[in-house]
């Protein structure tokens, strides 16, 4: 088993004829993602290597049974087709363009709330599900299939734990990069709620930074709802006060945000918190035994 | 980006948020000239973007040209908390009856803008939220209606502002979410709310942060990037469009992704090392992007090590060892770096960098062992 996509997942990629879209839909493709539609404005009724291209989301998703949408387009049309993949009925929406202004972020989400769309992202690297689909940025030779659950605000760090892991022999069940905009379309704790219910996850690793409090909302909620193991590592302990630190969520305002009271906050409710990625998958051994 | 006092103002004035008559002034003379145009008296203000300037001495009343002429003088060139002020604000003096406090700001755990106003506004307002919470009153808004006017009664009423200025105060409300909202604005605060003694409501004060991410939406907001309050290095970095971010350590660091490079500041903290910067190379990376990178990092004079640390997703280990050889073919840098490649063509990053054998560039297998290694030779 897996979350939100396995080899039923059926893809439609908003922005696949730009120059990252089409490199990036057919490298998800070539995993065996079942990539069936793109959708760009004006250049309905062409193909990418095969994969069919419409006008809308609309009429995509009425000609190919869509069910997944990835979105590659550029910021300041990211919001409108994220709310044009929502009101096709799309699913599950996945964005990885990086730079959507926050009210924009704010409008979509409120949005997206009232409905039964689930957004993941933006700014995200996307979902993995090792062996099943990749939907996304991730570099999916670093994987395999397995029973820890990854969640992430970060991308080339999930990378580095993930390679952690991998070297001590642990596979992923799925990888979700959640994003590091202020205003995330999912959270750790919907992740957490699904990574709890799949029966193939038998470890959680959640891997936050600093800014924001979704970290001690995440804290909370798995003392309350979550009995598998989670183990999590956190980054920006050294960050000053008032700097973003390259994502537009991670800044430390005030006391607000820091990586030490994320840190405690999680510690305080039984989760073991990993000091590097290193560390983070000696923890996991521990856990879990040797595997190899 | 944080926006000056007057900055704020003409985006208030903008939408119609009463403001003293007031104008920016960058020496003495302008101060003066400003300041016989509006007629004495005037408030001299410090223009810095951090907080405290009144308890600084950043902000003073002048009665005549004499006293602008001094006042102007004394705060230009003033540190304030490590912020050099090279602008003053020039504002016609207000008569002070009541102190209030309105912000509209963005509540990311909520994931809702929300509005906020307390009778008890001025210096100290820090400190009113955790001492006596009930006098700041707090409500959501929901992003897709905005904020109602029935939102901005109910607050004035809930803070016991005083029963003449309820509807006006409230007016204030509403024009100030239309900067948040229309401006693109995270954060838009107003303190002190002065109520002056002909009883009229006016922003005395304007704190305003905009959205980077929709600058491309306001040309005229973009242009107000104060440039003298960035850092040399920080300001070479953006031209170049790399994420850089000074720190006042000595082991210069290089990453690609924003969290790998966060976590890399950690380990080289933890080893016991201390960061001079983050540098976010960004995904996909060419070998010009490394090139400019080295030269930020090293125009820093402190940085006595460098500590490359790559896990290769879109990015290519084999061009980041070509950019790396190629900064050392144009700066030829005399500081150490210590190397570490991983993921994406790692093998051929590796035999380049061993091909070109590179003086004093080392190359480690691990994080935790870059880290150490680089701790080692920045000392």
């Amino acid at each position: 088993m897996s979350i939100l996509i396995d080899q039923d997942t059926r893809l439609v990629v908003s922005g696949i004829t730009g120059r990252e879209g089409t490199f990036h839909s057919l490298r998800n493709r070539d995993y065996g993602t079942n990539v069936v539609a793109g959708v760009t404005p004006g250049k309905g009724g062409q193909d990418v290597d095969g994969i069919p291209v419409f006008d809308t989301f609309h009429e995509a998703v009425e000609g190919t049974a869509a069910d997944t949408a990835m979105v590659f387009v550029p910021p300041r049309f990211a919001a409108d087709s994220i709310l044009e993949a929502d009101d096709a009925g799309i699913g599950l929406i996945v964005t990885i363009t990086e730079g959507i202004p926050a009210h924009d972020e704010l409008r979509v989400y409120t949005q997206l709330k009232r409905g039964s769309s689930r957004l993941v992202g933006p700014n995200c690297p996307g979902i993995l599900s090792p062996g099943k689909a990749n939907v996304g940025i991730i570099p999916a030779q670093f994987f395999k299939e397995g029973n820890v659950g990854l969640v992430s605000r970060s991308g080339t760090l999930t990378y580095q734990i993930g390679n952690e892991l991998a070297q001590r022999g642990f596979g992923n069940s799925s990888i979700v990069g959640i994003g590091g905009d202020p205003v995330p379309g999912s959270s750790f704790i919907d992740m957490l709620e699904l990574f709890e219910a799949d029966p193939e996850t038998e470890l959680i690793v959640m891997c936050g930074e600093i800014g924001g409090s979704a970290e001690e909302e995440a804290a909370d909620y798995i003392d309350a709802n979550v009995s598998k193991p989670v183990l999590a590592y956190i980054a920006g302990f050294t960050a000053p006060p008032g700097k973003t630190m390259g994502h537009a969520g991670a800044i430390v305002s005030g006391s607000q945000g820091t990586a030490a009271a994320k840190a405690e906050a999680l510690e305080a409710k039984g989760v073991r918190v990993g000091r590097n990625p290193t560390q983070v998958s000696e923890i996991a051994v521990e856990i879990l035994g040797t595997r190899v | 980006m944080d926006l000056l006092e007057y900055q704020g103002k003409q985006l208030f004035a903008k939408h119609g948020v009463p403001v003293p008559d007031g104008r920016p002034a960058a020496s003495v003379a302008e101060a003066v000239e400003a300041a016989e145009e509006l007629g004495h008296p005037v408030v001299i203000k410090a223009q810095v973007k951090i907080g405290g300037r009144g308890k600084a001495g950043g902000i003073k009343l002048a009665g005549d040209r004499a006293e602008t002429e001094e006042h102007a003088k004394a705060i230009l060139g003033m540190d304030i908390r490590g912020f050099t002020v090279q602008e003053l604000y020039v504002e016609k003096a207000s008569e002070i009856d009541e102190e209030y406090y309105a912000a509209i700001v963005f509540d990311r755990s909520a994931k809702k803008p929300m509005a906020m106003l307390s009778r008890m506004g001025g210096m100290d307002v820090e400190e009113v939220a955790d001492t006596d919470p009930e006098a700041m009153r707090m409500l959501h808004v929901d992003p897709l209606l905005g904020l109602q006017d029935f939102h901005g009664r109910r607050l004035a009423f809930e803070s016991g502002i005083a029963a003449d200025v309820v509807r006006p105060v409230g007016a204030m409300l509403a024009k100030l979410y239309d900067v948040f909202e229309q401006e693109d604005a995270t954060l838009v605060e107003v303190n002190p709310l002065l109520i002056t003694k002909s009883r009229e409501v006016v922003a005395l004060d304007a704190k305003v942060t905009v959205d980077d991410n929709a600058l491309f939406r306001h040309p005229d907001v973009a242009e107000m990037r104060d440039l003298s309050a960035e850092d040399p290095q920080e300001r070479m970095a953006k031209e170049r469009g790399l994420t850089y971010v000074k720190l006042d350590g000595n082991v210069g660091i290089l990453g690609n992704g924003a969290g790998l490079v966060m976590s890399t500041l950690d380990v080289v903290a933890q080893a016991g090392g201390r960061p001079a910067n983050f540098l976010d190379a960004g995904g996909g990376s060419k070998a010009e992007a490394i090139t400019n990178a080295v030269e930020v990092i090293l125009s820093d004079d402190k940085v006595s090590a460098v500590l490359f640390n790559i896990f290769g997703g879109i990015t290519r280990c084999d061009e980041v060892a070509r950019g790396l050889i190629e900064a050392f073919e144009q700066i030829k840098p005399d500081v150490p770096f210590v190397v570490r490649l991983d993921g994406t063509n790692d093998k051929e990053g590796r035999a380049l960098l061993a091909e070109a054998s590179l003086p004093n560039v080392h190359t480690e297998a691990t994080m935790l062992g870059a880290a150490e290694k680089v701790v080692e030779l920045a000392a």
